[in-house]
């Protein structure tokens, strides 16, 4: 029996500092927030970000030279883990700052919005931490149920409610789905840690053993598929990314598709590697039909928020490219196209925030007719973004699909390589069409653009960035092949 | 026979009519009695493997809060039982199949074909414990310590549940009437009671 010989020395919590720190100042901020009169509300919002700032700062303190383990061997820190937990928080952090004005304007600045979100962050660096099949169930639900709080935020939008509700159900089928997956692999491997896993996958699996861990497989490949939002599971990412409000929407389409990867990684990689063979098939499959179906019916929305949702699954749909190569340099090259990813996503569905004001949501594609003659410099801002998630040279979506794309081609799929340059092309042009209306039409109204300096700010260095990767994509792309090394 | 086994064949036997009692008794609120009833046995059954923890946690969590809760809403809902009955019989084929199917996969595995069951030696193998031997402590000892996390996380979890719950319901809506406890204490006979002078009427 272990728990005699227990100390604190096996828990290792210094390990998962962050993750504690994150969870007290998430509660920290709840009763702050309690007492805290409605004019001094800023306070909440100051203390949510300098808990970020300050789990940043932790967790790079964090060695990164070998893997730590922690709580015994629930909890992993090592180089994965540490890139895509420093993005996720920094990711969260502009999230945060674009929210600021959106909610105040719309009388819903409340302390939940933060402290909904510090959960959700914490959750998802719990997923990206886990050693465990059980860890990253409770991270995921963790995640989730935060974020389907965070879509109903505004209780009176019913649109908002309705998202909600269908996030909801749909979330909860995938997580039964998940956990019925994890329940069947944990029947025949006898763990629920994925080194064990791992290693019972690769020694003496019988045929009829195999046939009963691709069954579990199949239930996680449909759940990882739902919670990223591949097709055919994609159908709740419009509904919800248009009904939630502008700030929930980036909070969801950016940092929890870092989750995502990184649940992947641990699960499919890590855990069920031994089965590669057979997950890369049905990878294949949700890849294929995302780039398809993202991209052709993304050029028939008018609303700039389902037309991102629809870029979103195309988007999941080239990551899973990188995974499908099976190869260090492939899996280096997904979470590359996955943190460039975030970076648009946030980039773009802030741009849509900075354009609502009080009363307006500037949702829909005509809105941002002629931005050029009301501000030139943030249509400068939108076309860098546009462009990058095009994949047009020289921003970062560019590398991040040559990366992809050489990454399959590598292992010989190059039929795979052509369907995702042609669906990249077709791809352009709705990206493409935004530039045209912001340049070329006529504006249809000339109030200017009014936000704060902190969020035209972040927004700029969120733009510039995307173009300054591109520029320079050598950092970013070491930092990824490190990881996987 | 001993006594165990003859206490295990009648809760187990319990466990079975009691729950062919969910699915055929007409009313859902002796349905819900009868689920009741056999969560009850299912708890005696986890005693009687010396799971003591969880065969109070069932009778707890289960039998005392959430099946009330069910009666609760069983009997708020008005439940068209004959509308419900409609097309019972045209559903009774596939239902049929179904349980058909099911049944024999239950067979071909835990069935007297199938060794690893049918090995009932193994099943005598099982582990008994003295009376100082506590399920409660050892379950305890794990969750405190293997699983600190899982479990310290399962608890965040509850509490998102509680706030998010509580953000999406404590609302003031415009239209809705709420007292005002203040206000109502307040009140002086004045607001309420108007006296006034008039001429006494008098019969005819």
């Amino acid at each position: 029996m272990t728990a005699e010989i227990i100390t604190m020395g096996s828990l290792n919590i210094v390990t998962a500092m962050p993750e504690i720190f994150l969870l007290i100042m998430a509660c920290l901020v709840l009763l702050v927030d309690l007492y805290l009169p409605a004019e001094k509300r800023q306070l909440t919002y100051l203390l949510a970000q300098l808990s970020l700032i300050i789990t940043l700062v932790l967790m790079l303190m964090n060695p990164v030279t070998h893997t730590t383990l922690a709580f015994n061997e629930f909890y992993i820190h090592d180089p994965l883990s540490q890139v895509l937990k420093s993005f996720i928080l920094i990711i969260s952090f502009g999230v945060f700052v674009y929210s600021r004005d959106y909610l105040a304007q719309r009388n819903i600045f409340k302390g939940e919005f933060y402290v909904l979100g510090l959960f959700a962050i914490a959750g998802m660096m719990l997923m990206v931490s886990a050693n465990n099949m059980l860890m990253l169930y409770l991270g995921l639900e963790l995640l989730s149920l935060c974020l389907y709080a965070l879509v109903a935020y505004n209780r009176d939008n019913a649109k908002a409610s309705e998202a909600a509700m269908k996030y909801f159900i749909l979330g909860a089928i995938a997580s039964g789905m998940l956990l019925y997956g994890m329940s069947i692999i944990y029947g025949l491997t006898g763990s629920l840690k994925f080194t064990d896993i791992a290693t019972a996958v690769a020694t003496g699996t019988n045929s009829a053993q195999h046939i009963g861990l691709v069954f579990g497989l199949v239930f996680i490949v449909v759940a990882i598929g739902f919670k990223l939002g591949a097709v055919p599971f994609h159908m709740w990412i419009p509904d919800v990314y248009h009904g939630a409000p502008t700030v929930v929407t980036v909070f969801i389409g950016s940092a929890p598709k870092l989750a995502g990867f990184a649940m992947f990684m641990r699960l499919l990689v890590e855990g069920l590697g031994g089965l590669q063979a057979d997950w890369q098939q049905m990878v294949i499959v949700l890849s294929v039909l995302s780039m398809a179906v993202g991209n052709i019916v993304a050029i028939a929305q008018a609303n700039l928020k389902r037309m991102l949702a629809y870029s979103t699954i195309s988007h999941i749909g080239f990551l899973l490219l990188g995974i499908i190569a099976t190869t260090p340099d492939g899996y280096a090259a997904a979470m590359f196209y996955t943190i460039s990813y975030a970076l648009m996503a946030l980039g773009g569905f802030g741009m849509i925030i900075l354009m609502a004001r009080k009363g307006f949501e500037a949702e829909n594609i005509a809105d941002f007719a002629g931005l050029n003659q009301r501000s030139p410099w943030f249509a400068f801002i939108m076309s860098i973004l546009m462009l990058s998630m095009a994949g047009v040279p020289p921003t970062l979506g560019f590398w991040a699909k040559v990366a992809v794309i050489s990454a399959v081609i590598d292992v010989n799929m190059v039929w795979l390589a052509i369907l995702a340059v042609i669906f990249s092309i077709v791809g352009v042009f709705y990206y493409i069409r935004i530039i045209k209306v912001m340049y070329f039409d006529e504006a249809t109204e000339n109030t200017p653009i009014e936000c704060g300096r902190d969020m035209q700010l972040t927004l700029s260095t969120n733009g510039l960035a995307i173009l300054a990767l591109g520029l320079y994509p050598a950092a970013l792309m070491a930092l990824c092949v490190s990881v996987f090394k | 026979m001993t006594i165990t086994d003859f206490l295990f064949f009648v809760f187990a036997g319990m466990v079975i009519m009691s729950a062919l009692g969910v699915v055929t008794s007409k009313n859902p609120v002796h349905s819900i009695m009868f689920l009741v009833l056999t969560f009850f046995c299912s708890a005696a059954i986890w005693l009687m493997l010396e799971a003591e923890f969880l065969a109070i946690i069932l009778v707890l969590v289960y039998v005392g809060a959430v099946m009330v809760l069910f009666l609760f809403v069983v009997m708020m809902l008005d439940i068209n039982i004959v509308k419900m009955r409609q097309g019972f019989v045209s559903y009774l084929p596939v239902g049929i199949a179904f349980a058909v199917v099911i049944l024999a996969i239950m067979v071909w595995v835990v069935g007297p074909a199938s060794p690893d069951v049918s090995n009932t030696a193994a099943l005598h193998q099982a582990v008994t414990h003295g009376a100082d031997y506590s399920n409660t402590k050892m379950l305890g000892k794990i969750i405190y310590t293997d699983y600190v996390l899982a479990f310290e996380i399962a608890a965040v979890i509850l509490l998102v549940a509680i706030i998010a719950a509580i953000s999406l319901t404590l609302r003031r809506r415009p239209g809705t009437k709420h007292q005002i406890p203040g206000e109502q204490i307040k009140v002086k006979r004045d607001d309420r009671l108007k006296i006034i002078s008039m001429e006494a009427e008098v019969k005819k």
